[in-house]
């Protein structure tokens, strides 16, 4: 895991895209319109019918209501999944014995199908929203505890050195020592784990809510509308996107500024 | 200060083996030897940062440690690098202080990254003094600097050591800084390593000239020959001496 590599990257892209990203986008759109020229449009809507279809939902209330219930199970289960998952990578990055022991079941759940763990949770919990949240906060504990394990065990040993002279004392070490160091792992860590978690959460109202931008896409899978289906795909990718670019790109580059000379 | 070691070792290689220093307060002591020898496991033992040894310490409080490497928080900014390090010894308000004190004034909002090597060695000497040590260990506080920027360092460590007067006991390789600055030199030398000489330099360091210097290196280089009577070849320690 690099993450410094990948800042840098990303900073790169930020830079001059603030010019490409809009116009390649732009261009996606026009080729979705051209395309739905030459298609029925109950297969392809034209953008302009979507559009109009999310004005409808957004009128009923429909859009704002599923948005939100996906919204708060992946927000629970992000908040469990990052606390989870950095508390066992912690530990396993500062005890060589307890990774020996514990790698390959690591291992062993990185490799679960997230489907499995969906149905199992379901099977042994009933369809709660808690056997919802937890099953898609499992699939994303491994990879957390996984990323800050790395974190943990690139930690400087003589500025830990110099904090253990200075007697700063176990508070101040944590806050200007060590947090410092894992911030950038949990950066790393918390935005592939919102890409990860909303698509899971979709498959886990799928099978077993009765709300939800997930539920709604099946419902309208069922009904064969898929005008509505991009309606609410692409309201909710829009949605993380926002997430993304406006809570932990700022948060990341925050954590970070002490890089830049 | 005083210290006595019967031994370190680390795993079966014995390291350091009997040795004993009593350091007056306010002094200033300079530990040199051939590179390798032990000088940097003997002054973390002083420090506190190495446990496993056997011996006994007394007079190690309020110890301020001058790193090599200047050890700052990246982070952070200097201001806050010096007032993390004296706060717990009750000094924290005076970090702008500090930092005027080794010529950094103005500089207590900037990051370490934005700092030269030489200019960090300083921040690094300005947390060590924050703390208003009694003892104060430096390892090589002058090495890998350019020779201007070493002399200038110089001069300003033995001004502050001066002015509020810690015991120093500063470790390095190069015999001529250790004539030039010191009041005592320690060689330490030999597998396991013992105090070799013990050498008080009584000449005032304003008279310390390039000759006097030179002469106190020859002496020292030849106890550190006696020391070294096993077939291991001359260590590499004449690298810079002449510079001074």
């Amino acid at each position: 895991m690099q993450p410094d590599a990948k800042q840098h990257g990303d900073r790169g892209r930020a830079g001059s895209g603030l010019v490409t990203v809009p116009l390649s986008l732009l261009a996606l759109v026009l080729i979705w319109a051209a395309l739905s020229a030459f298609m029925p449009a109950d297969l392809l809507p034209p953008p302009l019918t979507v559009l109009a279809l999310a004005a409808d939902e957004w009128r009923n209330g429909d859009l704002l209501f599923h948005l939100g219930a996906t919204l708060a199970r992946v927000l629970a289960a992000f908040v469990l999944a990052m606390a989870i998952g950095a508390a066992i990578g912690i530990a396993l990055g500062l005890s060589g014995r307890a990774n020996r022991a514990f790698d390959p079941w690591l291992i062993v759940a990185l490799n679960v199908p997230a489907l499995v763990t969906i149905v199992l949770c379901y099977l042994w919990f009933g369809l709660t929203e808690v056997a919802a949240i937890a099953a898609i906060a499992i699939t994303k504990i491994p990879n957390v505890a996984v990323t800050l394990r790395e974190g943990t065990r690139a930690l400087d040993r003589d500025l830990a050195e110099m904090a253990r002279l200075y007697r700063f004392g176990p508070a101040a070490t944590l806050r200007h020592v060590i947090l410092p160091q894992l911030a950038p792992f949990m950066a790393a860590a918390a935005r592939s784990g919102i890409a990860l978690i909303w698509k899971i959460a979709l498959v886990v109202e799928l099978l077993g809510r009765s709300n939800g931008v997930g539920f709604q896409i099946h419902l309208y899978f069922q009904l064969f509308d898929i005008g509505r289906i991009f309606v609410y795909a692409i309201a909710f990718i829009l949605v993380m996107q926002a997430v993304e670019l406006g809570l932990l790109q700022p948060w990341e580059r925050h954590a970070s500024r002490w890089r830049r000379v | 200060m005083r210290v006595a070691i019967d031994s370190k070792s680390f795993g079966r290689d014995e390291i350091l083996k009997d040795i004993s220093i009593a350091l007056e307060p306010g002094s200033f002591t300079a530990l040199t030897g051939p590179s390798g020898c032990g000088k940097t496991t003997l002054l973390r033992i002083l420090a506190g940062l190495d446990s496993d040894w056997r011996g006994h310490i007394e007079g190690a409080e309020r110890l301020a440690y001058v790193f090599q490497e200047p050890r700052l928080l990246p982070w952070r900014s200097l201001a806050d690098n010096i007032r993390l390090a004296a706060e717990p010894a009750g000094h924290g308000a005076a970090a702008e202080a500090a930092l005027a004190m080794v010529g950094l004034e103005g500089y207590g909002d900037a990051f370490p990254a934005m700092l030269s090597m030489g200019m960090a060695r300083r921040a690094g000497l300005a947390r060590a003094l924050a703390v208003r040590p009694k003892v104060l260990l430096m390892d090589e506080p002058f090495v890998s600097l350019d020779e201007a920027a070493a002399a200038q360092l110089r001069d300003l460590t033995l001004d502050l050591w001066h002015k509020t007067r810690p015991t120093v006991l500063m470790v390095t390789h190069n015999l001529a800084e250790a004539a030039a600055m010191a009041d005592r030199v320690l060689l330490l030398s030999g597998r396991p390593a013992a105090i070799a000489a013990d050498l008080a330099l009584d000449q005032p360091r304003a008279r310390r000239d390039w000759q006097w210097i030179q002469g106190i290196s020859v002496r020292l280089r030849e106890a550190m020959g006696n020391g070294e009577a096993t077939s291991e070849p001359a260590p590499a320690i004449d690298k810079g001496d002449a510079a001074l």
